[in-house]
Order: C-alpha cells, then sequence, then structure tokens
C-alpha cells in the first residue's frame, strides 16, 4: 500500500452531503469533504462562498445544519486572529488546549512547553499575550490546537492576517509539525499559491457548491516544482482572469 | 567653522536633556508647592488677625484638635464605627448590585424581569429616602447600613451589567471549541474581562457610600464620625468640624488608592 492510497482511505474527518440555511439563503448545498490521516486538504474560494461556514461544521461550531458529519478521534481548530485570553500568560492559554484531556495540571503545563518548544516559543511561555508580535502569538495559537495532538487540525485562513515574509515561515513550520505528527489538515483559504504550496488536494467552493477537485502530485516546497498549471487552473476556476 | 561645530554638538545634546528634566521637574514642584503656600497664608492670615479665629480657626489649630481626638481616643472610636457602616453598606450593595448585574448581564430573561424595576427604583434620590429608612428601621445602624447599601449597589450593577455585555463573543466561541464548562468560562472569560469596568464601579460606589454616610450620620447618630461632627457644632468647636471633614476626605482618598491598585493589577497584562 502506498502511502497516498494510505492516506485516502483512513479518514480522520469526513462530511457528507451536508446542507445549511441562513433563512432563505442556501449557504452549503450538499458538501462533502473527505480528510485522510495526514492528508492536507486546502478548501479555497472567494469570500462569502462559504468556506468558513465548512469548517464551522467540521468544528462542531453549527447545529442547524443537514448531513452527515464524522470526525474520528479529535479535532482542533485554530481561528484567523489567534483569539488568546489576554489576561492568561502563554502557558496557560496553551494548556486550554488540552481541557478536554482533563490532566493533572503539572501534566498538562509540561505538555504544554513542549508544544511551545515545538513552534519554537519555550522562551515566552510565562509571558502575557499582548507582548507577542502577530506571528508568534498565532504560533501559540497553532501549539494551543496541536498540544492535545489531534488527528485532525481545522485550519481558518491561519495565516492571512500576517504580513507576507511571516507568513512563508508560518508555512514552513506547519509543514514540519505535519511531517512531525502525521495530523490532517483541513485549510481553508483564500491564497491560491498557499494552497498549491501545502496541499494534497485543492477543493474549490462556489456559492456553497464544490465545483471542482485538484490533486497535487508535486513534491511539496520543492524547488523549481512545476506548480504554475496548479495555480492556472484554480484561478480559471475561482473566475480569475490573468 | 569646523571645530566650533564639534564643540557645540556636545554641548547642544546634554543641555535639552538638562532642560527637559528641569521642566518636567518644575511643574511637578510647582504643584506642590501651591497648596503649601495656600496653607503658609492662611497661618499667617490667621496669625496677623486677618481671619477671625471664630470662624475660620487656623490651621495649627486644627491639627491641635485633630490630636486632641486622637489621644482621648474619640477618633479612633468614630472611626471605627463609620468604618463598619460603609464596610457593611459596600458588602451588602457590593453583593447585591455585582450579583444581580452580573444575572443581568447573563440572561436576556432575567433583564427583561429585572432591569425594569432597578431602573425605576435608581431613577429615585436615595438621599430622598432617608425620612422613609428612618420611619421603617429606625435610628440605629441597620438604616445607615441600607442607606449605604442602596447608594452603593446601583453604579455596581450598571458597570457590571454593561461590562458583562461587551464580552467579546469571539471569546466565548473560542471557549466553546476548547470545550470549556458554564464555570470555566465565567472565571476564564468573564470575570477578568468584565473586572476593569467592575472596578470603575467599585469608585464610583466608594464615593457614594462615603456621601451617603456623612448624610445619614449628620441627621441622626449617637456616634462616628458625623456624630463627632454635629457634637463639635453644638459647642462651637469650628475647628473640630473642620479636621472631622479632612477625615472624610482622606478616607475617600484613602480608599480610592486601594481600588485604583487593584485596577493595576487587574490590568497588568496590558503593560
Amino acid at each position: 500500500m502506498t502511502i497516498a492510497s494510505e492516506r485516502q482511505t483512513v479518514i480522520v474527518g469526513e462530511l457528507r452531503d451536508v446542507n445549511k440555511w441562513y433563512g432563505d439563503h442556501h449557504v452549503l448545498t450538499d458538501v462533502s469533504v473527505r480528510v485522510g490521516r495526514g492528508e492536507i486538504v486546502a478548501l479555497i474560494g472567494r469570500s462569502g462562498s462559504g468556506k468558513s461556514t465548512v469548517l464551522r461544521v467540521f468544528a462542531g461550531l453549527s447545529s442547524d445544519h443537514t448531513g452527515e458529519h464524522v470526525v474520528s478521534g479529535s479535532a482542533a481548530l485554530a481561528f484567523q486572529e489567534p483569539r488568546l485570553f489576554p489576561w492568561r500568560d502563554v502557558r496557560t492559554n496553551v494548556v486550554y488546549g488540552l481541557t478536554r484531556s482533563r490532566l493533572p495540571r503539572s501534566e498538562a503545563q509540561t505538555r504544554a512547553d513542549r508544544a511551545l518548544a515545538d513552534v519554537g516559543l519555550a522562551d515566552r511561555a510565562d509571558a502575557w499575550p499582548l507582548t507577542l508580535s502577530g506571528g508568534q502569538a498565532q504560533r501559540v495559537s497553532l501549539a494551543r490546537a496541536l498540544v492535545a495532538e489531534p488527528e485532525l487540525l481545522l485550519l481558518d485562513e491561519p495565516f492571512g492576517a500576517l504580513d507576507a515574509l511571516t507568513r512563508l515561515s508560518m508555512r514552513g513550520l506547519l509543514l514540519d509539525l505535519w511531517r512531525e505528527h502525521g495530523f490532517g489538515v483541513l485549510l481553508v483559504t483564500h491564497d491560491v499559491d498557499e494552497a498549491v504550496a501545502l496541499a494534497d488536494r485543492v477543493l474549490v467552493l462556489e456559492a456553497g457548491r464544490v465545483v471542482h477537485m485538484l490533486t497535487i502530485d508535486e513534491p511539496r516546497q520543492s524547488p523549481g516544482a512545476h506548480i504554475d498549471h496548479y495555480r492556472a487552473e484554480l484561478l480559471d476556476k475561482l473566475g480569475v482572469q490573468i | 567653522m569646523t571645530i566650533s561645530a564639534e564643540l557645540a554638538v556636545p554641548l547642544a545634546s546634554t543641555t535639552p536633556a538638562l532642560n527637559r528634566r528641569w521642566a518636567h521637574r518644575k511643574w511637578g514642584l510647582i504643584r506642590l508647592v501651591s497648596p503649601l503656600v495656600l496653607l503658609g497664608v492662611w497661618q499667617l492670615g490667621s496669625a496677623l488677625g486677618l481671619i477671625p479665629q471664630d470662624v475660620l480657626p487656623a490651621p495649627s489649630l486644627i491639627v491641635e484638635a485633630g490630636i486632641e481626638l486622637i489621644e482621648n481616643g474619640q477618633l479612633a472610636d468614630a472611626l471605627r464605627v463609620s468604618g463598619i457602616r460603609v464596610v457593611e453598606g459596600l458588602f451588602l450593595g457590593g453583593f447585591l448590585g455585582v450579583a444581580l448585574g452580573t444575572a443581568v448581564g447573563l440572561s436576556r430573561w432575567v433583564e427583561a424581569t429585572v432591569d425594569p424595576p432597578m431602573q425605576m427604583i435608581r431613577a429615585l434620590p436615595h438621599l430622598g429616602l432617608i425620612p422613609l429608612v428612618i420611619l421603617w428601621f429606625g435610628i440605629g445602624e441597620l438604616p445607615k447600613v441600607l442607606l449605604v447599601a442602596l447608594g452603593v449597589s446601583f453604579p455596581l450593577y450598571l458597570n457590571t451589567f454593561s461590562a458583562i455585555r461587551q464580552v467579546d463573543p469571539k471569546l466565548f466561541e473560542t471557549a466553546q471549541v476548547l470545550g470549556f464548562s458554564f464555570w470555566q468560562r465565567f472565571r476564564t472569560i468573564i470575570v477578568p474581562s468584565a473586572a476593569p469596568q467592575v472596578l470603575v464601579g467599585v469608585r464610583q460606589s466608594l464615593a457614594i457610600a462615603w456621601l451617603t454616610l456623612i448624610v445619614a450620620e449628620q441627621i441622626n447618630a449617637d456616634k462616628g464620625i458625623g456624630f463627632l461632627i454635629n457634637n463639635a457644632r453644638d459647642f462651637l468647636r469650628i475647628d473640630i468640624i473642620i479636621f472631622g471633614l479632612i477625615v472624610y476626605a482622606l478616607l475617600g482618598i484613602g480608599t480610592d488608592a486601594i481600588v485604583r491598585a487593584l485596577e493595576r493589577r487587574a490590568l497588568r497584562y496590558r503593560s
């Protein structure tokens, strides 16, 4: 069994034929999304296409939808903005990622310190969140999501609010963590380059429907990879003229 | 030309710094000196007979009156009695205000049922209730404590209510994702994010508490600072009256400083 086929077969999160309305507005129409173990799936679409809603259904933040929602094991969500609790130090914020695990405090703190070391912030554990830079705060948010070792990581435009250079290093960090821990990722983004750089598969969402799926066969971030045709295909499906 | 320019550089860089530090200190010094000068003028005017002593006694006489009250133990007794009235009123009114404000802030149901009568009671001037309070509760300690409690409860009620409504809903969503219980949400989101504004309410409440106490103690009291002042009026001891007023002022400033220290602690994460 090849790695690629194993990724397709062991599913860590799935939506089947999900429909959702806001009043008369049909936000999601028959949306099916599957994320395999260790697979990175990008969900791309214009604003208002419903991509964040798909993520909210996955995260259990939506109640009034129809269809099937299966998450095997644990899922964790990181938002576009870090959403740290400013009146708790960085370590305590990461400990909150273990709320469901009900670990003893010392064990939770040890794990939080390890997760902070993973994202390169071991020395900021005692800092107040408001003293962090935007990129550092987002790394803390990532550590909080990963500290419980989820099988599925849900990311809602996690690097969207960061400057271009920080965004690139965050992508590298995400891939490092993914290689080490092997969680599946559902990445919601509007950035075509980000989707192509990170994902195994890219789903294009338009007006609440999945209108296109693209499998990316190039190795990630290899120099000189032929990714231009992927970009062109996705931009074409998004209706962008270049 | 070149040499003089080079010489000018170190001079130019030190003098402005010195000037700025002096300018900074200068204003602080003037602020400190101004009331002292006023006090001096007052004392001098009394010594020269320009200020009649049966209208406004000299500062030195007021200090002497204070020392007298401290030495014969009357001040300590009065402070204890007045202090207990304020503390009991603060705890009773504060508990009611914060509890009702929290319940109303958390639940639309409680808001719809409790807020309208609260707003109606708030419209009544609480000091105007004194005749009623005397008829209902007599002239002992209870009516004084209840009046303080009533005055204190509204600023805390209003500030707690609006503080809870202003908590960032995104934090509640985050708590839901993380799987927080209600108690965890209360402790990690509601209390810390409401604390600064509740403390603003505490400061307003303290001011009202002292004011209410002063009025309540003027009308009927057989002990406390207000009694000390009223008693002094009967004996034409203006020095004691002014000293009593200064004690009220110091109590107000002192308790406000304590709450400001609490505020700094509650907001230390913003530094």
